[in-house]
């Protein structure tokens, strides 16, 4: 370690340690040590920048990696949640930086070593888990989406995709079946709900039927290869795959198996939504929707190919076409998708156009193993009535202008 | 490819699929479940890993402070709405505004929308069950010193959210016997979903 310090500073004399740290506008990278003397890689400004890199030998090897400081990927904060930018992102994993957050009393510290997970209620032996403990069990990895069920905006032209939607992410998660912890405290068979208690401040608090828990769910503690990050449960979460992001309790401390639902907050005056006059409760599915995050807002198109791309999923398994219109939804296109396509999972789409300068809406429409297809807008109106709310999956559109401007279709 | 090279190659490939047939582990009683994959897949589990430590009943008390529908997981204790009126205006209306209505964190009780718009939702016309109302606050507020409120304000303050509601009168004790027999405006107008896949659109 000492070593390689000396090493950096006969490489790279001209880089004063004031350099290294400061700067608004910073690119490349170096590596500096931390009050901890700790070795890590930290963004040079523009102005340091070698005119030619072939000439000037590079940093070395960090402790930690970098993202390129040319690159401004950014979180949407707001006072309680944080937007993905799915206009920004490649492929099919969410980096874990920019995974959506959303909390109810901010995000907790928690001291991984004094972190317990208690399960009690209906069961033949209630227990008490170190996360050491769940670290222990047999182990279960799982690519898959989580969507906030609040995530829909329309009402004006200039919102990107991170507006519109960006309160779904996507991660491999690691943790143990949960099925496995049922097996390990004997669920007793009059147990049909459990409650999920999350240790933030809001102690916040969901209930489950003991189905989802025997089927799939997951008590997770790592997230794409680490820990969780603190904004995604750490140091342990329950995952519920296809399921509102709501009920995937972050921070996870309690589960009470029982014979009735809780009827929490979370589960009557928020996360319901108003169907033709009454409030429908438990939608725990999510459902199927596709969204076109290249070409978006504020992106800018021009004249000749244009590779259409975007994201599907369904929380109700596999998504089994998207379909592209380019001309305002008169025809549609079957786009290709990307393998993997994985059971309730986000889905690489794209569909290769040729654009003639012509004005025009483009959009996207999935369809899941269930035969569900994505509905418009007024669709959903008309089958629910016009209050809006959770579970709004309604087709995105953008329209592209003779310029190549591109700017989101306000619904109406 | 060298012989001592694949011979390596298929023992890492092999050896873990033949780990559930050489029988060690062997579940006695798989356990009843309602998916047949669990079963298969855990059938190669012992009938417990031993690992965590069992639950003492004062630490599950401790922590066991859910109230459900039924009244289960009420304290002790009671309260009344004039009680709670002055606990809410010290505790409550900085953000839930005078009287539960039109504070910046949003009313808690109902009043008439002004014309044209939409009434917002509160205790009185959204949430089924009076319960909640002692889980959440008790849980989860004042926001500022999630809780800090004793068994004893915590009813007195549901008392008052209730009675502003004009849900109760008054004079209502409200106890851990009284409490969950509270009928909420919006109780009937909650559905489960039942949506179960499949083309329509719901
Ligand atoms: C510092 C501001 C603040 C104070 C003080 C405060 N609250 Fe809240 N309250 C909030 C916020 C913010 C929310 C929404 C939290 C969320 O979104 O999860 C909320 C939500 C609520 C809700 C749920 C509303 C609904 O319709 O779902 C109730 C009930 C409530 N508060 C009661 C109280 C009571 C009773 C007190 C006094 C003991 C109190 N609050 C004090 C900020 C506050």
């Amino acid at each position: 370690m000492k070593n390689k310090l000396i090493e950096i500073g006969q490489i790279a004399p001209k880089f004063s340690r004031r350099k290294l740290l400061g700067g608004a506008a910073t690119a490349a990278v170096a590596i500096v040590q931390t009050a901890q003397g700790k070795n890590l890689q930290q963004a040079i400004t523009v102005g340091d920048l070698p005119d030619d890199p072939t000439k000037v030998v590079g940093t070395l090897a960090g402790e930690v990696g970098t993202r390129s400081s040319f690159e401004k990927l950014v979180k949407k904060p707001s006072d309680i949640s944080s937007r993905s930018p799915l206009q920004d992102f490649y492929g099919m994993i969410t980096p874990s930086d920019l995974h959506f957050e959303r909390h109810h009393a901010g995000v907790p510290t928690i001291d991984p070593n004094k972190h317990e997970l208690l399960i009690h209620g209906l069961v033949e032996k209630p227990l008490v888990f170190k996360l050491s403990d769940l670290k222990r069990f047999p182990s279960v990895s799982r690519i898959a989406f989580l969507e906030c069920s609040g995530n829909y905006r329309t009402g004006k032209e200039t919102l990107s995709p991170q507006e519109i939607c960006g309160l779904t992410s996507q991660s491999e998660w690691t943790g143990v079946k949960l099925s496995t912890l049922f097996r390990e405290v004997g669920v007793k068979p009059n147990a049909s709900w459990f409650l999920a208690e999350g240790g933030d401040a809001a102690v916040m608090t969901r209930s489950i039927p003991v189905k989802k828990g025997w089927d799939d769910a997951i008590i997770a503690y790592a997230q794409n290869g680490e820990a969780l990050r603190p904004e995604q449960g750490y140091p342990v979460r329950l995952f519920l795959p296809g399921w509102e992001g709501n009920t995937s309790v972050k921070w996870l401390r309690r589960l009470e198996l029982s014979d009735a639902p809780f009827m929490t907050r979370e589960e009557t005056s928020k996360y319901t939504e108003s169907v033709n006059g009454k409030i429908r409760q438990f939608s725990f599915d999510i459902d199927a929707r596709s969204i076109i995050t290249y070409p978006s807002y504020p992106q800018r198109i021009e004249k000749g190919w244009v590779e259409i791309r975007g994201l599907a999923w369904s929380g109700r398994g596999k998504v089994v076409q998207v379909e592209v219109s380019t001309n305002a939804g008169k025809s549609w296109q079957l786009a290709r998708l990307q393998e993997p396509i994985l059971d309730k999972a986000h889905v690489q789409f794209r569909y290769l156009w040729e654009w003639k300068g012509e004005s025009t809406e483009i959009m996207s429409r999935v369809t899941d193993e269930t035969g569900y297809v994505q509905p418009t807008y007024q669709q959903l109106i008309a089958a629910r009535g016009a209050d809006g709310g959770y579970h709004f999956n309604a087709i995105a559109s953008w329209q592209i202008k003779p310029d190549g401007a591109v700017l989101h279709k306000p619904e109406k | 490819m060298p012989k001592t090279l694949s011979r390596v190659l298929l023992t890492v490939v092999l050896l873990p699929l033949l780990i559930p047939t050489l029988g060690v582990f062997h579940a006695e009683n798989p356990p009843q479940t309602p998916s047949q994959n669990i079963a298969s897949d855990t059938a190669h589990f012992p009938r417990s890993f031993g690992l965590g430590r069992v639950a003492t009943q004062v630490e599950i008390k401790k922590l066991d402070i859910d109230v459900r529908p039924d009244g289960k997981g009420l304290p002790i204790g009671s309260g009344i709405s004039a009680k709670g009126k002055s606990i809410f205006e010290l505790k409550c209306a900085p953000c839930h505004g005078i009287g539960g209505v039109g504070g910046p964190n949003g009313s808690l009780v109902s009043s008439v929308p002004a014309a044209g718009k939409r009434p917002e939702r509160t205790i009185g016309n959204y949430w089924p069950y009076a319960t909640t109302v002692f889980d959440y606050v008790r849980r989860a507020m004042p926001f500022n010193a999630p809780g800090s409120l004793t068994d004893e304000e915590v009813y007195h303050l549901t008392a008052y959210l209730l009675h502003a509601n004009k849900i109760i009168d008054e004079t209502t004790v409200i106890d851990a016997k009284s409490l969950p027999k509270v009928v909420m405006p919006a109780h009937q107008l909650f559905i489960p979903d039942n949506r179960k896949g499949g083309p329509e659109i719901k």
